[in-house]
């Protein structure tokens, strides 16, 4: 394999057409005789339909047409959820694309108005009259769970969608024979993904034959595809989805919605081409949100700090439908992953999904991932405080020693490689923690106390063996796909089933092909996020393009070279065995300059013109890549934290992060999207929630009151690593788009309450604004008295 | 009802009828088709439409259509000098200060500002300078970088 193509910071090939504004996305696209679609989504939280009158509306200035959900009857099935969760008592509730009946959140869709243009459906939107008459309303998960809450679905009892649990060693007995036994609840609040891209569709079925296709904001346009067959009843074949230019996703773009569903459904009636874009406050009130737990959490453990045991009792808020893969996050996402990095030797959890009237939950960066290791890594930290240890020799004490080629944790997954000692250790020494904690015994300065706060974290990418995805529940596989294909000038085309929307594989699939057959990587151009002339594949999310696409890849690239292999022997008239191949050289053992290249190859290939016997034509190649197993990225992240005792305003100081994906493709692009999970999992604990008031009304409805991460309020974030590669990836890659995430959050909340521990602060509900800080150190206060 | 205006975009006027409450992003994107600005919210927050109205930074979702009659306005597409780069552009590539690209255009835009106010920004400065714009992808860290390499270039000159 070329190290000069491997690894290195090459600029994107995808850049060229983003900083020009040539690049198009789906609200970018027009075509002939294309109208626009608005959706009226209802205000109330919960409320009984009793009357709707669209006259007005359907009379209105350039509208086309208006529709209820009586006009869907027949055409237009619930948007479906893809992730039936076995052994959980899963109970699904019809997500009607256009509300039947009854209202369940705000933004629940009433009606949709086809108009001539965009300010045409809007206003008209406004001139539709609808009855309501609201119904008691509940968004928190524990409260919509308890009894005598109001109840979404009339068939549901309880609001439960699932209880899913998970269970290994003997819990009881490891609390049992506990010295010590630390608890807390944790709130993992309410989250926007905010993908600076709003959601979007653009829909055009020609009637005459009988073929729909769909330009959509997604992150998995096969599943799409399949989905709305699903929907719509238009065979597979019939429909093509398309991701064009997709402007970031973080899990709200997996989940196929009801607007993209009506806005196909417009198209089909009308037979003209249908655009929908959302608004931003559109998107806040409709995309998916993340996160939403309630989290009780018990830690059993030694006097010297050995952790014998985790209990917790999870309510996760599911918003008030079922989204596409919802049912997966809170508990295989999660549940699995509370071992940790840890030699934990019994684990319970109990995970109730709750229908409540919100936004429906699903995916956000992490998935799961970060509401496991957040409660970990919390409760690490808060053994350490109650047994007077240092965090980083509480975590070190109970950490898996280095393994390179698995090993099975209490959970039942077994982690392919790890080195979670020398991370820890890495970042220790990197950021002189010794003399940072020195310092920090110092004692405040004017006002200010210094925190540090770790996060140590594995987690599961590389979603996964096709196999353990039907034994789970996933409604499909989790394989991906590539073609290779060589032009007779040599330079190539790729086609992936992934759907990439920032990460760059554009560029790193590049190099993948580059460094496998000495191709330079600029003349490697990677189609991708097209049913019609892409392979079937499952789509971008849970950091598993590279881990999965990317082996299908090289796997693919390695095809070729075995038959540009034959090929070469025959033209230099050399057996087989006496071939050697190096960085796109195929050359006679001990006669290096007897030798062809791959563009002389994918040249005789293309013509045919001399042929080994029994070899085809063409230089292509393809492959569907199932994984044998996941893959564990790891990690130690280390934040410092200034918090202003008088005001209660938390600064970040210091960040850093060294994050282990196996080998780097383009380090530049790594860093990228540590700088970027960092910071999102930052805003978690500092900045952003999703708030609902007592009536379910969002009050957090744009981005003037949802508290994004700003560039002047970040430091420089240190990104560090190590190479631990994957044993059972032909690259030993394992992925890297949620690790930043996963950690950062708990290390930015651990630092905080390490800086409040002298004033007797335990525990803040996140995010750590200044007004609840602030408000925690005059409670802590009052009780010392 | 419409009104008569008349905008320059990119060097190249456009005479229209429109609506009086017709955004100039919209005009933009939708009468003239320079689609490369982008809109990102609603509520003037995210940055993402911003353009240079006679050389100066505007957010395009904040302006009517004819509150533009008679100026020019830059948008991304007209940065470039031919198939040369802005160097604003060829920092944001070289850096890395991109990852979906839909807040791109309108940071670009932002921060030829910024180097127009403050030819040789800190990094602080630069920081602070784009508050006004936001990105989900980057965490900022790489755009920093790219605004502090373009500095010092012609890249703040109209
Ligand atoms: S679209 Fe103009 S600031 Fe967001
Ligand atoms: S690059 Fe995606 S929002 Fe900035």
């Amino acid at each position: 394999m070329s190290t000069r193509i491997f690894g290195s910071g090459i600029r994107r090939r995808e850049d060229p057409r983003l900083i020009t504004g040539s690049a198009t996305y789906t609200d970018d696209l027009t075509l002939p005789r294309m109208v626009h679609a608005a959706m009226l989504r209802s205000p109330h939280a919960h409320a009984r339909i009793t009357a709707i009158d669209t006259s007005k509306a359907a009379a209105a200035p350039g509208v086309i047409a208006v529709y209820t959900h009586a006009d869907t009857e027949g055409g237009l099935q619930p948007a479906p959820c893809a992730w039936l969760l076995p052994d959980s008592d899963l109970k699904i509730a019809s997500y009607h694309c256009l509300a039947k009946d009854v209202v369940r959140f705000a933004g629940d869709i009433v009606a949709v108005v086809v108009a001539e243009s965009r300010y045409q459906a809007e206003d008209a939107l406004e001139l539709i009259d609808v009855g309501y008459e609201p119904l008691p309303a509940v968004t928190d998960p524990e409260a919509a769970a308890a009894e005598g809450a109001p109840k979404l679905h009339d068939e549901i009892d309880g609001n439960q969608a699932f209880h899913w649990k998970v269970a290994g060693g003997d819990v009881d007995a490891a609390f049992a024979g506990a010295d010590v036994v630390v608890k807390d609840r944790i709130v993992q609040q309410r989250l926007i993904p905010n993908a600076m891209e709003p959601r979007a569709a653009l829909a055009s079925f020609v009637g005459a034959t009988g073929e729909l296709t769909v330009w959509n904001t997604t992150q998995n346009p096969h599943i799409v595809r399949f989905l709305t067959s699903l929907v719509l009843g238009l065979s597979e074949d019939k429909i093509r989805v398309i991701a064009p230019e997709v402007g970031g996703g973080f899990g709200s773009k997996i989940a196929a919605y009801p607007a993209d569903f009506l806005t196909m459904f417009c198209s089909r009636k009308l037979n003209r081409p249908v655009k929908w874009t959302e608004t931003r406050s559109e998107n806040y009130q409709s995309t998916t949100h993340g996160r939403d737990h309630v989290q009780h959490v018990e830690l059993a453990a030694k006097n010297d700090g050995t952790v014998l045991g985790l209990r917790c009792t999870v309510h996760a808020g599911m918003g008030a439908y079922l989204s596409t893969a919802a049912p997966g996050i809170p508990t295989i996402l999660h549940g699995l992953m509370l071992s940790g990095v840890y030699t934990l030797p019994a684990v319970h959890e109990d995970v109730y999904g709750v229908y409540t009237n919100g936004v429906p939950v699903e995916a956000y960066r992490g998935a799961g991932r970060p509401e496991a290791t957040f409660m970990l890594e919390r409760m690490m930290d808060v053994l350490a405080a109650r047994l007077d240890m240092d965090p980083a020799d509480v975590r070190r004490k109970n950490m898996i020693p280095k393994f390179d080629d698995g090993h099975e944790v209490v959970t039942t997954l077994k982690y392919d490689s790890g080195d979670y000692p020398g991370a820890l250790d890495k970042v220790l020494s990197h950021a002189d923690y010794a003399g940072l904690r020195a310092k920090q015994k110092a004692g405040p300065a004017n006002g200010t106390y210094t925190g540090l706060g770790l996060a140590t974290y594995v987690e599961i990418c590389g979603l996964g063996p096709s196999q353990v995805a039907g034994a789970i529940g996933f409604q499909g596989g989790l394989w991906e796909s590539a073609i290779v294909r060589f032009h007779p000038s040599g330079k190539v085309h790729v086609f992936i089933g992934a759907s990439p929307h920032g990460q760059g594989e554009e560029t790193t699939f590049a190099q993948i092909v580059g460094s496998e057959l000495g191709v330079d990587p600029q003349d490697v151009k990677v189609f991708h996020g097209d049913t019609d002339n892409t392979p079937m594949g499952w789509g971008t999310y849970g950091s598993r393009t590279t881990a999965v696409g990317g082996a299908a890849l090289a796997l693919t690239a390695r095809k070729i070279r075995d038959k540009a292999k034959v090929i070469a022997a025959h033209l230099l008239e050399a057996a087989v065995e006496d071939m050697d191949y190096e960085d796109g050289k195929f050359f006679v053992k001990g006669a290096p300059d007897q030798s062809k290249t791959i563009g002389d190859i994918a040249l005789m290939a293309n013509v045919a013109w001399n042929m080994p016997e029994g070899v085809e034509a063409g230089l292509e190649a393809s492959t569907f890549y199932d994984p044998p197993n996941f893959t564990f990225p790891f990690g130690a992240h280390l934040a410092v934290v200034e918090v202003d005792a008088e005001t209660g305003a938390v600064a970040l100081k210091r960040y850093v992060a060294l994050d282990d994906c196996g080998p780097q493709i383009n380090p530049v692009i790594v860093e990228g999207q540590v700088h970027g999970g960092v910071v999102q999992g930052v805003g978690q604990a500092l900045w952003e929630e999703a708030v609902y008031d007592e009536g379910g009304q969002l009050v957090t409805g744009s981005m003037l009151d949802y508290a994004l991460p700003r560039a002047d309020l970040l430091p420089d974030i240190e990104v560090l690593s190590t190479v631990t590669p994957s044993p059972h990836h032909p690259l030993g890659v394992k992925g890297i788009g949620e690790a930043g995430t996963i950690a950062s959050t708990a290390a930015v909340y651990n630092a905080v309450m390490d800086a409040l521990r002298p004033l007797g602060v335990t525990s803040v509900r996140m995010p750590l604004t200044p007004e609840r800080v602030w408000q925690a150190i005059q409670d802590a206060r009052q009780a010392k008295g | 009802m419409t009104v008569p205006v008349s905008i320059t975009v990119n060097g190249q006027r456009y005479d229209r009828e429109v609506e009086p409450r017709l955004l100039l992003v919209h005009f933009l994107r939708e009468v003239v088709g320079s689609t490369g600005t982008k809109v990102g919210c609603d509520t003037s927050q995210c940055g993402a439409c911003t353009v240079l109205m006679d050389g100066v930074s505007l957010k395009s979702c904040t302006a009517l259509a004819v509150q533009a009659d008679g100026a020019e306005v830059t948008t991304i597409e007209g940065l470039a000098d031919g198939d040369a780069l802005h160097p604003l552009q060829d920092a944001f590539w070289e850096k890395h200060g991109l990852q979906c690209g839909f807040c791109t255009p309108g940071m670009i835009m932002a921060s030829h500002e910024l180097l127009r106010v403050t030819p040789d920004p800190s990094d602080a400065q630069i920081r602070h300078g784009l508050e006004g714009n936001m990105c989900r992808c980057t965490g900022y860290q790489n755009i920093v970088r790219a605004v502090r390499q373009a500095a010092g270039t012609t890249a703040g000159q109209p």
